[in-house]
């Protein structure tokens, strides 16, 4: 292994030393020369028609360059959506216009109505508040269910109903599924809710606006997990710009956790207005903007139910899903409640019939889409919860019965659809009640009766699908994009690399694990490696970082890249060696002759390859560089099983992490270090899904935890220590580092670890409770045990 | 608009601010020292901590013209004489108490505070004094375990958790 680390250390992370010293560069911290600053006059009510906007005072006020409104959008493309999904009759799915601009109507509160351009921040928000805006209040659907009734108020009038689609999955098996309930021994059925949840990264978003009329070239700086996406949606489908007259750029970004991952209108608002305006313009949210403008996630409301023979072998599944859409489309939207969600029903588990009914619902609120696991989440939420009732229900331990139905044999076909390349669900079983001194609850249970706290034990598992792929398939699904990765390798002269990766590192830590990857396979030190990301300008056409693709994906790419290079590089040391290039190995940074001393230095074939003197000319090109792009020719499939310990206070309802562990196999591992730490934030936001987390609307459709003061995100002190082990690792079979992807995993297995260990509290204490519905706060869980 | 004079990071610092500015404003358009993040907008979540003559506040929570004359400590002047990591600084990265670095130097101000005014803290109080910095990266693990760590604490008996 190179001495600063190869594959398997532990490298401490470069990019720490400017995080840690303030001169990182996230968008905020850049300033356009002559920059003007925008501020959105957002709607306050969830339903509205638009009668008037009259802007004449406002646009007096000091340092006005312009007000822009809904009627400025005429003719301009709407924000699109990069996932069209058939329903079960094979019709695609309805969906409505977003404009830029709200026209005609506000359909949520957040939706902006006008925009102001001011020479400063303050300045324009002073104006908007000048701003006199007449709007009609209609009636609001907020709740989904209502929202699909007979006479429901229409979000989009254009639209025969709310209903974005009615899916069936697999539709061919709905009637053997049927046929495998009614033979069924016994039958569990779950109603439960996915609580709808804000993603949140610390950094709000920003997007600034930039345009040099000289060369016609316009340049969006903005917060985003993905900018060659931005820049295709939002030059060929909303303002017509081609891409070589459009350069993205993402510097550092303060988290994502794929609310980053969207198109959103103020991307394009501000590349617009530049260009309209001859100057830069920048908008930074601030974070009550955040809540409302910001794609939520989650908001399922579901049915599931489960069927076992007299054995307790699962032999059916179904589930009933409805899915909030919010008010319009975003990017990825309809994707996840299908294709990442229903594809995962089957889970750990060799259940043979499964039946997946989903309805997509257009609401008078914020749009919903991908938050981190998406789709996954959901899936293993309403499963594992659904086995837990099970087990109860039959007497029998819920770890048994898991195991009794575990897929022990890969590859694994699904019956939805997926095939499962790896995986070893006993062995990560095996970890869990070893690392989580399964054995050592009783004496654990006693100690906390004796302080009068009721404690209990939640256990699960998880599966997930991971480095979305391949693009053919994908684009049967719906997918209107490629979901490739790509990575250009530059070698210099003197020897260093410079890696152009499509992958986008927005606290994953790229640029210490991806030079890890290349220093191991040329054996040079990892600080020879540079990783260059987030510029439209400098990297190859890539999708970005979301769904735990970075290095499954983006990391194959570079493989294949860098193994260009090696191939090359060998002929050039042949030719130096005067050799025969089958004869060539390289190890430890030199390239030499099998079975001779002879051997060249990494550094002097580089040179030669631009410096080419001694040099085949006839036969090599000089230079080294080469670019690979990688498309999977199958998911990965990250699994894993968790525990959590809670104890509840019997006086107030409050639960509270004990004890929380995780065993993971993501297949080989790059940097233990920045998997533990993953997985750690992971657990965190699944532990906050499961006990406060929860977006809230009233009837209305007011918002009502518009901020930190009501949206409570976990904080140091509602979580423990967390005992995470990734030692159980069967390699992914089909990309070439082995690897499966560890981003969501955390934020997948936790929430039903939690609620099953809640209901395991309650029900030793002799409470008939089976579920409580996500968050469990204290004021629930207190609820249910006075029930 | 005022003009206001503050000595930040042992450089003085003047601007012309209005009523309204925002210390974590003045530093950050004014100072150019944007080191220090704004996460929100109600005083929820710590990104923009510095210290104020020697006390560690949330610089959303200050005007300009309060810090007239006052001597202000940013993440930009935690750093070694040498250019080196601190203590706290080198901890944080020693046990990956960092993901996206957004909530970060927010983070390393309340440490530094917490250490000064209580040298040896166990988890239980780090946690406590934490409660005003949100993260969303790394689930505080590595966080609490990095201040520990800078406190001289032995933290080796959860390296592997």
């Amino acid at each position: 292994m190179p001495a600063d680390g190869g594959i398997g250390a532990s490298t401490k992370r470069r990019e720490d030393i400017r995080f840690l010293s303030g001169t990182g560069r996230y968008t905020d911290d850049l300033n356009r020369p002559g920059q003007a600053y925008v501020f959105f006059l957002r709607s306050n009510v969830a339903h509205g028609k638009i009668k008037s906007i009259n802007t004449d005072d406002a646009a007096a006020m000091p340092g006005v360059a312009r007000i822009f409104t809904g009627a400025d959008f005429e003719g301009v493309g709407g924000i699109p959506c990069g996932w069209q999904v058939t329903d079960k009759h094979g019709q695609p799915m309805q969906e409505p216009a977003h404009p830029v601009l709200a026209q005609g109507k506000v359909r949520h509160v957040g939706d902006p109505i006008a925009a102001v351009v001011a020479d400063t921040a303050e300045q324009a928000r002073d104006a908007a508040e000048a701003i006199e805006v007449d709007i009609e209040d209609l009636p609001a659907v907020i709740d989904m269910k209502k929202a699909v009734e007979e006479g429901a108020p229409k979000v989009h009038d254009d639209l025969t109903s709310n209903l974005c689609y009615d899916w069936g999955f697999v539709e061919e098996n709905k009637d053997a599924v049927e046929q495998a309930f009614q033979d069924a021994a016994h039958v569990t059925t779950l109603e439960l809710v996915n609580n709808r949840l804000i993603a949140n990264p610390m950094e709000p978003r920003v997007a600034i606006g930039d345009y040099d009329p000289a060369g016609d070239m316009s340049t969006l700086y903005t917060t985003s997990q993905n900018p060659h996406v931005i820049r295709l949606l939002m030059g060929a489908f909303v303002l017509g710009i081609p891409e070589h007259k459009l350069r993205v750029v993402s510097p550092d970004v303060g988290g994502g956790f794929g609310t980053k991952i969207f198109h959103y209108a103020e991307e394009a608002f501000c590349t617009f207005a530049a260009r309209a305006l001859k100057r830069p313009v920048k908008w930074t949210s601030s974070r009550s903007e955040a809540f409302m403008s910001d794609a939520h996630g989650r908001d399922h409301v579901s049915t599931i139910q489960l069927a076992l023979d007299a054995d307790n072998n699962f032999t059916a599944l179904r589930t009933d899903t409805y899915a909030n859409m919010g008010a319009y489309l975003s990017t990825f939207a309809p994707s996840v409640p299908t294709w990442l969600h229903g594809v995962l029903m089957a889970g750990n588990y060799k259940t043979p019939l499964i039946y997946v009914n989903v309805k997509a619902v257009f609401t008078n609120t914020v749009p919903v889409d991908a938050y981190r696991g998406a789709g996954r989440p959901e899936a293993t939420y309403q499963l594992e919860r659904v086995i837990d009732k099970a087990a109860r229900e039959l007497g029998v331990d819920p770890i048994a019965l898991r195991r009794q139905n575990f897929i022990t044999e890969f590859p694994y076909a699904t019956p939805v659809a997926v095939e499962y390349d790896t995986g070893d669900y006993h062995a990560t079983m095996d970890k869990l009640e070893e690392i989580a001194d399964l054995s050592g609850f009783e004496a654990r249970l006693a100690e906390s009766k004796s302080r009068g706290k009721l404690r209990g034990l939640g256990v699960n598992c998880y599966i997930e699908a991971c480095g979305i792929a391949p693009s053919n398939l994908v684009g049967q699904l719906g997918a209107r994009a490629g979901l490739y990765e790509s990575a250009t390798v530059r070698v210099n002269a003197t020897g260093g690399l410079v890696v152009m990766t499509g992958s986008h590192s927005h606290g994953q830590g790229h640029e210490t694990a991806f030079p890890q990857v290349i220093a191991e396979m040329i054996g040079i030190d990892a600080s020879m490696v540079e990783i260059v990301h987030g510029d439209t300008a400098n990297a190859p056409m890539g999708m970005g970082t979301y769904g735990s693709r970075s290095l499954a994906v983006g990391g194959s790419a570079m493989v294949r890249a860098t193994e260009k290079i090696i191939a090359k590089a060998k002929k050039i040391a042949a030719h130096l060696l005067e050799a025969s290039e089958g004869d060539i190995e390289l190890k430890d940074g030199a390239f030499s002759v099998a079975g001779t001393d002879k051997s060249v230095a990494w550094g002097d074939v580089t040179l030669a390859a631009y410096v080419p003197h001694n040099y085949p000319l006839e036969v090599i090109e000089p230079g080294l560089e080469e670019t690979a792009f990688y498309d999977p020719n199958n998911f990965t499939y990250p699994s894993g099983a968790y525990a959590c310990e809670v104890e509840v206070d019997p006086d107030t309802g409050k639960a509270t992490i004990e004890r929380f562990a995780a065993a993971d196999d993501f297949g080989n591992i790059v940097n233990p270090m920045i998997v533990d730490g993953q997985v750690h934030g992971g657990i965190a936001q699944g532990i906050g899904q499961a006990l406060l987390e929860g977006c809230v609307y009233d009837e209305d459709g007011q918002l009502l935890t518009g901020s930190y003061m009501d949206y409570a995100m976990p904080r140091a002190d509602d979580v423990p220590y967390y005992h995470v082990d990734h030692s159980c690792q069967t390699p992914c079979t089909h990309n070439p580092l082995g690897v499966k992807g560890c981003g969501e995993a955390g934020a997948i297995g936790s929430p039903p670890a939690v609620v099953n260990a809640v209901v395991d509290a309650l029900q030793r204490n002799g409470s008939s409770i089976t579920h409580i519905d996500m968050p469990l706060s204290p004021s629930r869980v207190w609820a249910a045990m006075t029930q | 608009m005022t003009d206001v004079t503050m000595t930040i990071n042992g450089r003085a610092v003047s601007g012309a601010v209005e009523g309204r500015t925002l210390l974590s404003t003045f530093l950050r358009e004014t100072a150019g020292l944007t080191g220090t993040h704004i996460g929100c907008d109600t005083a929820q979540c710590g990104a923009c901590t510095v210290h104020v003559n020697g006390a560690s506040m949330k610089s959303c929570t200050v005007f300009a013209q309060e810090a007239d004359g006052a001597e202000v400590t940013t993440i930009e002047g935690m750093a070694n004489a040498d250019g080196s990591l601190n203590t706290i600084q080198q901890a944080f990265q020693d046990h990956h108490g960092l993901q996206c670095g957004f909530c970060t130097p927010g983070m390393v101000m309340t440490a530094a505070a917490l250490l000064k005014e209580n040298p040896k803290p166990s988890e239980t109080e780090v946690r406590d004094y934490l409660k005003g910095n949100l993260c969303r990266c790394t689930g505080y693990h590595n966080i609490v375990k990095a201040i520990m760590a800078a406190s001289g604490q032995d933290v080796s008996a959860i390296a592997a958790e």
